[in-house]
């Protein structure tokens, strides 16, 4: 691509027209492209949409509230509200535990608790908690997780049963473990986010409240977390997408049992397992009503995420 | 008068310095150790999934993993180059889709684009990055295999992959761009540069370490994935078979075998896991170095 040559006599010469051609075109091309990531985000929704249509009008909302799935030709009866329990419940106990942790890796990571050579190190090692394959978790969660959780599960089943969540005998994979392989899946996320949140506080604030006496835990409680708390909140909001959204480590330790427990030891399963599981052999209705619960994950993940982006986007203007 | 000044200059020392048994200053100690227990908790798993894939990968690794097809249950040996094969297909299908469309987005985004639709762009990328692997699956599933048009095959896979990479690829390859200084397109347009060779012949080869980086990236991101393929490309234990035919991969070999009863099969699964995870952790130390390397 060179157009360019040297001639002495008009050095100025005005652009050919297939020059102006090729810029004004390759201006548009990449408009189009970019437009088109909008579109993909509109087509998916469309298309899982569509697909959804004749579940819809077989199930209406009830789809939503109804708690069988049966799959059996001539009394088939779908509805995913165990599924959104399990993937609300399993999402909620892994943020119960990623929270804490994540904020207190953060503050670990943008305090000068640590020389600055230590931190950059740490920094890359929960990034790379992150980059593992959710399968690779599934799979040290069936070897090694379930075992840890089962032996744990038992002390608190003969010690704790009369307390609903520990109501029911640990048999393996069930809420809990799925609970906790995604805590481990999101504290990167969270602790990533909440990192950058606390560290572009502005350096007065931390000044001016240790000038007047403050220890380093009262700076950090009651100043720079208050000023860097819209940055956490969507830190776990996008953990929060994540976490509903999570397929593959959920799916091989969750126990894929559509029925609500109370207890945390129990068997369950989420929309994304359901999918997961269902999807390569469903068939007429079944794979409708899986295209209407994918639809029910997309605008939860959808909510999530944009709740997340808008808060993140109001903290850039101040 | 002089011993009055040491008096108060001692007490004056004693207000401003803490004791170290008031409760605030043991307050900020156990934070402080509440923080380092944090930190060490973040870590536990990180090495406890590297350690355990390890430990169980390296005692199953062999040549023949390279060199043969997956074997029946209970037949020793076996390997899995149909998966690797797959694996790469559908990765560099995924990649041949989603890379010129994400690079040539990101440039108008940085490049051409006027604020307000860059930033419409941008937060539909951020949103698109957090859909769920498994409603790309879904949305592929819906174009390509229910409609009849292609199937279970290869390119299906490739296109639910590439869902999943191009908000990887923009989102990088905008910051690349960003990180361009303006001079040097000040200084290409004072040349006379049109806008297209502005960016093909200045900016373009200024960011492309990064750009790269990114793509490293989004491939080793996209190489892990299972559940876009899961009902895509299903899964298959002979050769390649050509385009439109089910087609194997290292990611769903993992979860079809770490879950089968038998012993050969689940050592391949941790083989396959071994491979896949250090995909991940080469590309990310390749990409952390790269990015330090900075060429302005």
């Amino acid at each position: 691509m060179s157009t360019y040559s040297p001639s002495r006599e008009s050095p100025l010469s005005p652009r050919t027209k297939s020059d102006k051609l090729l810029d004004s075109g390759f201006v548009g091309l990449t408009r189009i492209l970019a437009l088109a990531i909008a579109f993909v985000l509109l087509t998916i929704c469309v298309q899982v949409g569509l697909q959804a249509i004749p579940a819809m009008k077989e199930f209406g909302f009830g789809f939503l509230s109804e708690t069988a799935w049966n799959p059996v030709e001539g009394r088939e009866l779908y509805g995913v509200l165990p599924q959104v329990y399990g993937t609300l419940v399993s999402s909620f106990i892994g943020l119960l535990i990623a929270v804490p942790i994540g904020v207190g890796t953060a503050v670990l990571l943008s305090e000068n608790l640590l020389p600055l050579s230590v931190r950059t190190v740490l920094v890359f090692l929960v990034e790379l908690l992150a980059a593992i394959p959710s399968v690779v978790y599934g799979v040290w969660g069936i070897f090694v997780l379930i075992p840890i959780i089962t032996n744990i599960g038992n002390w608190l089943y003969s010690n704790f049963a009369w307390i609903p969540i520990f109501s029911t005998p640990p048999r393996g994979p069930g809420m809990l473990a799925a609970g906790v392989i995604l805590a481990i899946m999101t504290l990167p996320i969270i602790t990533a986010i909440s990192r950058d949140a606390l560290i572009s506080v502005p350096r007065n604030l931390r000044e001016a409240s240790v000038g007047l006496g403050a220890t380093r835990w009262e700076t950090i409680l009651k100043v720079i977390i208050p000023a860097a708390f819209s940055g956490i909140v969507s830190a776990v909001m996008l953990a929060l997408g994540r976490a509903m959204g999570e397929t593959m480590a959920v799916t091989m330790l969750i126990g894929n049992a559509n029925k609500i427990s109370s207890s945390v030891f129990a068997p369950s399963n989420t929309v994304a397992s359901l999918l997961a599981n269902q999807f390569a052999e469903a068939s007429g209705l079944q794979i409708s009503a899986l295209m209407y619960a994918a639809l029910v994950l997309f605008f939860l993940t959808l909510l999530v995420n944009i709740l997340a982006e808008l808060v993140v986007m109001r903290v850039r203007k101040i | 008068m002089n011993s009055s000044f040491t008096e108060d200059s001692g007490a004056v020392r004693r207000s401003l310095s803490r004791s170290k048994g008031s409760p605030r200053t043991l307050f900020n100690s156990t934070m402080n150790f509440v923080a380092f227990a944090c930190g060490a908790i973040a870590l536990l798993p990180l090495l406890a999934v590297l350690s355990y894939v390890l430990i169980q990968g390296i005692g199953s690794l062999r040549l023949s993993l390279f060199t043969e097809l997956p074997p029946p249950p209970l037949v020793e040996g076996g390997g899995f180059r149909n998966a690797i094969f797959g694996t790469i297909i559908m990765v560099g299908i995924g990649a041949l889709i989603s890379v010129p469309i994400g690079v040539l987005a990101a440039i108008y985004l940085t490049e051409f684009s006027s604020g307000k639709i860059a930033r419409g762009v941008r937060f539909c990328t951020n949103v698109l990055s957090g859909v769920p692997s498994i409603i790309a699956g879904v949305f592929a599933y819906g174009v390509l295999v229910s409609s009849k048009i292609i199937g279970y095959s290869p390119i299906s896979g490739g296109f639910a992959l590439s869902i999943l990479m191009l908000p990887i690829i923009v989102r990088t390859t905008d910051e690349a761009l960003q990180l361009v200084p303006n001079d040097l397109r000040q200084a290409a347009v004072g040349l006379g540069c049109t806008k297209f060779q502005t960016v093909m012949q200045v900016v373009l080869p200024a960011a492309i370490p990064s750009i790269v980086t990114g793509v490293t990236l989004s491939i080793a991101r996209a190489s892990g994935e299972t559940a876009p393929l899961l009902f895509t490309a299903l899964f298959s234990q002979f050769e390649f078979n050509g385009f439109f035919q089910p087609i194997a991969s290292l990611a769903v070999l993992v979860y079809n075998f770490a879950i089968s009863p038998y012993d050969n099969q689940q050592s391949l699964a941790w083989a396959a896991s071994l491979i896949l995870v250090m995909l991940v952790l080469v590309t990310s130390i390749i990409a952390r170095w790269v990015t330090n390397q900075k060429s302005y």
